[in-house]
C-alpha cells in the first residue's frame, strides 16, 4: 500500500525518528513485454508513463532508465517555469504546462514546491522596450499574463541589480511574468515516478536501450536493452540531449544537434532575490534557491558536445555579466557547476508526435527549456501512444514541420537564443 | 578550451572560432526531380553522432575564412584540421587522421 504524505505523516515519522519512511517506488526486474515502452526516466518519460496510467488506463508500461531517474536534464536545470512565449501554438502548450504546474503537488500527493516568484526579462535599450512591449501584447492576446515594469519598478522589485546610468547593461525597463517560477526539479521527477508506480508502471533503471526490433512490415515488435530484450509495439522517447542516438539505432535522422548548457549554484546566502531574472542581452538568468544559493544559467557552449562537463569561454562570460550586473554579488563564492547535453532544433521549437518509424514517437528538441514543459510534454506522449493520434497540442509540433516549412521558429519570435 | 589550428593563421584560442555545423553536406539533385521530404532533410537533418564529427568552422575574429575540423564531439579532441575543398581524412583505429 502506498503511503500517503500530509502533515500529519510527517509528524507521526518525526516522532518514530524517520525510521518508517518506505521506498517512494519499486524496482523490478523488466518483464518479457510490454504494451508501452518509455524509454529515457526524466521528467518528460516518467510524467508520460502517469499520464498513460492515469488518463488512459494503460498500466503495462515500462519506462527505462540507462542510469539512475533524474539523472539527465531533469535534475540538471536551473529549474525556470515560464509561458512567455510569441507564437499561439507554443503559448497554448507552455500555459497548458504552467496550469498543470500550479496544481501538481496537490495531484501527485507530493511537494514539487512550485514557487510562482515571478520572472522578469530586462529591457537593456530603448529597442528592448519596444521588443518587450510587442511581447506583452502577444502574451495577453494568448491568454498569459504579462505585465510592463518601469525602471523605478524594477529597482524596487531587485535592489542588487545595478540600475544606474553609467551601469554596463543600463535598465530600461522589463517584461514581467507573474505566474512564472520555480519548482524543485527532483521532486518533479520522484512525484511523476511515485504516482506512476503506484499506478503499475514498472520503472527500470540501469537499463540501457541498444537497438530496436522491426518486423517485416518495418514497425517496431521490442527494444534490445542492457538487460535483455523487452517486446513491445508502442515507444515512446524521451532521452532529450540524446535523442539522435536513439534515431540513429532506429535508422533515421533528426533536425537536432547536441550541445552543452550549463548551470552554476553559489554558496548559500541570505535572501537578496525574490524573483527569476533574464537579461537577454548577455543571455544570463538567475534565481534563489529556497537553501539560499544563487541559481545561474547563460547561453549554450560554442560547439557540438556529448560531454557532460562545458566550456570556459561561457564560464568567463556567465560570471562576468553576473558581476557587473549585481555588483553586491562580486566576491560571492560558487559551490558547483556542471553541464548538461540539450537537443537544439532550427526553430527553437519541440519535436512532438510520429516517427518515421511506425510504432516508435518522440517527445524530444525541448533544449534549454523543457523542464517547464514536463506535464504538458507527458500529456502529449501519452495522448500519442494511447491513441496513436496527435495531441491537439501537439499538432503544430510534429516533425513533418521540416517537410512542409511550417516552422515555429520562437528563436525569431520570443527572443530566446537558442 | 580549445586551441584550434586555423590553416592560415596558426593556433588560436576557440574563443576567436565559430562552428558552423555538420560538413560536405551534399546538395540532392537536379531541383526539378527532388521531392518535398528530400528537399526538407537536406535543410534540416543533421547526422549529430557521438564521437567523429566532421564540421565546418569559421575563423571569425580572424582571418574569416572557413575550414573543416574533425573533432570527436564527446572528448572534443581534434583529430584534423583540413580546407573546405579537401576530403575528409580518413581515422585510424587509435582515433588520428591519416
Ligand atoms: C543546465 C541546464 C539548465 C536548464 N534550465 C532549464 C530551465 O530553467 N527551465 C526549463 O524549462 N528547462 C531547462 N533546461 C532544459 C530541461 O532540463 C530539459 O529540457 C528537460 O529536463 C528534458 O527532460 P527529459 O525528460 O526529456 O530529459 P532528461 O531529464 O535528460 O531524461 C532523459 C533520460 O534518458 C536517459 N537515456 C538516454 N539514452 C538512453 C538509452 N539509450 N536508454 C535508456 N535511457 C536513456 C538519460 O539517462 C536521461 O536520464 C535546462 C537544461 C540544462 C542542461
Ligand atoms: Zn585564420
Amino acid at each position: 500500500m502506498k503511503m500517503r504524505y500530509s502533515a500529519w505523516t510527517v509528524f507521526k515519522q518525526g516522532l518514530g525518528g524517520q525510521r518508517g519512511w518506505k521506498p517512494a517506488w519499486r524496482s523490478p526486474d523488466p518483464k518479457p513485454d510490454y504494451e508501452v515502452v518509455v524509454i529515457g526516466g526524466g521528467g518528460h518519460g516518467l510524467a508520460t508513463a502517469y499520464y498513460l496510467a492515469r488518463t488512459y488506463g494503460i498500466r503495462r508500461v515500462a519506462v527505462l532508465e540507462k542510469g539512475w531517474i533524474g539523472g539527465g536534464n531533469s535534475g540538471r536545470n536551473t529549474t525556470a517555469i515560464r509561458s512567455n512565449y510569441y507564437y499561439r501554438a507554443s503559448a497554448r502548450m507552455y500555459e497548458h504546462s504552467l496550469k498543470l504546474y500550479e496544481r501538481l503537488s496537490k495531484e501527485l500527493n507530493y511537494n514539487v514546491m512550485f514557487s510562482q516568484r515571478g520572472m522578469i526579462s530586462l529591457a537593456h535599450s530603448p529597442h528592448d522596450v519596444e521588443l518587450a512591449h510587442r511581447q506583452a501584447g502577444a502574451m495577453r492576446l494568448n491568454g498569459v499574463d504579462a505585465d510592463f515594469l518601469t525602471p523605478a519598478e524594477i529597482a524596487r522589485r531587485v535592489p542588487i541589480l545595478d540600475m544606474s546610468p553609467e551601469a554596463r547593461f543600463p535598465v530600461f525597463g522589463g517584461l514581467l511574468q507573474k505566474r512564472a517560477g520555480t519548482a524543485r526539479h527532483d521532486a518533479v521527477v520522484w512525484g511523476y515516478a511515485r504516482a506512476a508506480d503506484a499506478l503499475g508502471v514498472d520503472i527500470i533503471q540501469n537499463c540501457e536501450v541498444t537497438g530496436f526490433r522491426r518486423g517485416a512490415d518495418g514497425a517496431v515488435t521490442g527494444v534490445e536493452t542492457s538487460r535483455g530484450p523487452i517486446a513491445t509495439t508502442r515507444i515512446g522517447v524521451a532521452v532529450a540531449g540524446h535523442s539522435s542516438r536513439l534515431a540513429e539505432m532506429a535508422g533515421f535522422r533528426l533536425p537536432i544537434t547536441s550541445y552543452a548548457l550549463q548551470a552554476f549554484v553559489s554558496e548559500p546566502l541570505k535572501p537578496v532575490l525574490d524573483t527569476v531574472i533574464l537579461s537577454p542581452a548577455t543571455g544570463v538568468y538567475m534565481s534563489q534557491s529556497d537553501k539560499g544559493g544563487l541559481v545561474i544559467g547563460g547561453g549554450l557552449d560554442l560547439y557540438p558536445s556529448y560531454a557532460q562537463r562545458g566550456n570556459m569561454p561561457v564560464i568567463r562570460n556567465v560570471l562576468g555579466a553576473v558581476a557587473a550586473q549585481y555588483p553586491a554579488l562580486g566576491r560571492v563564492r560558487l559551490l558547483r557547476q556542471w553541464a548538461g547535453i540539450v537537443d537544439v532544433v532550427p526553430d527553437s521549437s519541440p519535436i512532438i508526435g510520429a516517427s518515421p518509424v511506425p510504432g516508435l514517437f518522440l517527445d524530444c528538441g525541448w533544449g534549454t527549456g523543457g523542464f517547464k514543459a514536463i506535464p504538458v510534454g507527458g500529456t502529449m506522449l501519452a495522448h500519442q501512444l494511447a491513441t496513436l493520434t496527435p495531441h491537439e497540442l501537439a499538432e503544430p509540433f510534429s516533425l513533418e514541420r521540416f517537410t512542409t516549412g511550417a516552422l515555429i521558429d520562437e528563436a525569431a519570435g520570443s527572443g530566446i537564443a537558442h | 578550451m580549445l586551441q584550434i589550428s586555423c590553416p592560415w593563421c596558426g593556433p588560436r584560442d576557440e574563443i576567436e572560432f565559430r562552428c558552423g555545423g555538420q560538413s560536405h553536406i551534399i546538395r540532392p539533385g537536379p531541383p526539378e526531380e527532388i521531392d518535398d521530404a528530400t528537399w526538407g532533410r537536406y535543410l534540416s537533418e543533421k547526422t549529430n553522432p557521438r564521437g567523429d564529427h566532421l564540421e565546418r568552422w569559421l575563423h571569425a575574429a580572424g582571418c574569416r575564412r572557413w575550414f573543416n575540423v574533425a573533432r570527436d564531439t564527446a572528448t572534443h579532441r581534434i583529430r584534423a584540421v583540413y580546407h573546405m575543398i579537401e576530403a575528409a581524412p580518413a581515422i585510424d583505429d587509435e582515433g588520428s587522421a591519416r
